[in-house]
């Protein structure tokens, strides 16, 4: 019994962090139309960088993340204007090829810089355990990924419902000629909104190096991560991302408790197949005309 | 109808889709103060016209300024914030949003801002029913309503031309008296109107000045009030004959 609500709490936890990981991708896809799938490469790239000012250069976990995001929010701004806006009014399928590009070149950039080995993040909470009683812990870095990943999915949600930028975004992606009749440049938007994604993405990426071990080609499974959370929550739905990160961490950590761990990953994905097959946008997502 | 300097030129404009030619040679001025209407049937030009002049259509050759200042070519928002705007043919409001929302888009541009509640009151007043929907989703409302919804946000954002493509299609004739008593308040207020429309006579009471397209080209133009409606309806549809 005891074990159980340990999966629950675990993959409650657990989902908090996916929720981070997939708000990002959201994000994108409901403004732009655009599958990030540079995603997970994005949020690798982060954990080398705040790996690197936190280890080697100042020190400071939140000064390293700080100094990450600033250069995260330079390079999508860059991608956005001289790759994304080249080709974005030409159909989903440039955008995500230059995405698949972008992607590529990240992965191997890694390589070449950091060599293939594994790599991780000191967190002293990852081993303190905030709850140890005999039968139940919670770990403290759990607890600070799933505060983090709340917080960071709720600050989102208030900057598009209830800024004026948030607003020129939502209005972007109803209508784009529509704001651009009123004085909006789209395109400007998008790059806001890459920008917005990416800086989510760096602290989804200090929330995985810190948690788990990372190496240059770990990107494309945190995209799969991404892929599911935003399946399950709805294309879009940024709220959703919530409740898919926490039903997608409860699956695994479930579904490891009942048929071993083997199936932790597998079941993950028949879980985001099975939502796909009977309601394809998603649990929160409006069906699309 | 004092002011009688233009405030919009369109020059020898020629526009392409492709290899197919949409305008030929189209010249038009736009009178400052005044509602100037196109006429023409289905496929004559004139909302690649319009878009043209919004910046999305870029034109072949010719030219399109406004205040004298070369405009065509430019981004859509540039040109928005260069003072002309337009209710598109179609759907250009956001239906995922609240009425109130959309027309505090309207405000978008800095000059716009910071009148927001000012500029949003005045569209209110003009369209009351739209204030009782106000925090109602736009997705809701009914054609004559949206195309009001349409027309009252590019208001919001104080242009000083005001365009609108097609305001009546597909709306019962009580609303679209209704529309174009608006256009009229609209205008007396003294914003520049540029509208197209279909019908012949209906185009001509409620506009100054007139000009009919057929097939990519201008064949009359004149003041409204002066054009015979029979002249006008034979250019219109003596040409549609053969086409
Ligand atoms: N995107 C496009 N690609 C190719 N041809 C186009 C395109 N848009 C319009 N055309 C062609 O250009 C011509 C003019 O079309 P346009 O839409 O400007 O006419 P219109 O006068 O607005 O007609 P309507 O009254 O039906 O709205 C038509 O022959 C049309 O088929
Ligand atoms: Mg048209």
């Amino acid at each position: 019994m005891y074990i159980i609500i340990q999966s629950v709490i675990t993959g409650i936890l657990l989902g908090g962090l996916y929720a981070v990981i997939g708000v990002g991708m959201s994000l994108v896809f409901g403004i732009m139309r655009l599958t990030n799938i540079a995603h997970g490469d994005l949020m690798i790239l982060a954990s080398y960088f705040t790996m690197l000012f936190a280890m080697e250069i100042v020190g400071n976990v939140f000064l390293a993340l700080l100094i990450t995001i600033v250069l995260m929010l330079i390079l999508s701004f860059l991608i956005q204007t001289f790759l994304v806006n080249r080709v974005i009014d030409k159909g989903p399928e440039p955008s995500l090829l230059v995405m698949f590009g972008v992607s590529i070149i990240i992965r191997n950039a890694l390589i070449l810089i950091f060599g293939a080995n594994n790599r991780t993040i000191p967190n002293p909470l990852s081993t303190t355990n905030i709850l140890n009683s005999p039968n139940i812990s919670i770990s403290g870095g759990y607890l600070v990924n799933f505060i983090v990943g709340v917080a960071v999915v709720l600050v989102l949600m208030f900057i598009i419902q209830k800024t004026y930028f948030g607003m020129s975004i939502r209005a972007t992606a109803s209508n784009r000629m529509g704001a651009e009749l009123l004085g909006v440049n789209t395109k400007r938007i998008f790059a806001y909104t890459l920008c917005l994604a990416v800086a989510t993405a760096s602290i989804a990426g200090l929330l995985i190096g810190q948690t788990f071990v990372f190496y240059p080609s770990t990107g494309p499974q945190y995209l799969i991560t991404a892929f599911g959370v935003v399946v399950i929550g709805g294309m879009g739905s940024l709220g959703g991302t919530l409740v898919g990160g926490i039903l997608l961490g409860l699956v695994q950590l479930l579904s490891a408790h009942f048929f071993g761990t083997g199936w932790q990953t597998i079941a993950g994905y028949v879980f985001m197949l099975v939502i796909l097959t009977i309601r394809p946008q998603g649990i929160f997502a409006k069906a699309r005309r | 109808m004092s002011d009688t300097g233009s405030i919009l030129k369109i020059d020898n404009l020629n526009v392409h889709y492709g290899d197919f030619q949409a305008l030929y040679d189209v010249s038009m001025e736009i009178k400052k103060g005044r509602v100037t209407s196109i006429i023409g049937s289905n496929g004559s030009g004139k909302t690649t016209l319009l878009n043209t002049v919004m910046g999305i259509n870029k034109p072949t050759s010719g030219s399109i300024t406004l205040n004298d200042k070369d405009i065509s070519g430019m981004r859509t928002s540039k040109i928005v914030a260069d003072g002309v705007t337009m209710s598109p043919e179609g759907s250009s409001i956001f239906e995922d949003m609240t009425i109130k929302e959309n027309l505090l888009m309207g405000a978008y541009l800095p000059h716009a801002r910071k009148r927001k509640t000012e500029l949003v009151e005045k569209a209110f007043s003009l369209f009351p029913d739209l204030r009782e929907k106000s925090g109602q989703l736009a997705s809701l409302l009914s054609g004559g309503q949206r195309q009001m919804l349409s027309i009252a946000k590019a208001i919001v954002t104080d242009p000083q031309v005001i365009i609108c493509d097609e305001i009546s299609l597909g709306l019962a004739p009580v609303i679209i008296k209704d529309i174009y008593k608006k256009i009229k308040e609209i205008n007396a207020a003294g914003m520049t109107v540029l509208l197209v429309e279909q019908e012949v006579k209906r185009s001509l009471k409620h506009s100054d000045y007139s000009y009919i397209m057929v097939k990519g080209r201008v064949v009359m133009e004149g003041v409204s009030g002066e054009l015979p409606e029979e002249e006008v309806s034979s250019a219109y549809f003596g040409i549609n004959k053969y086409a």
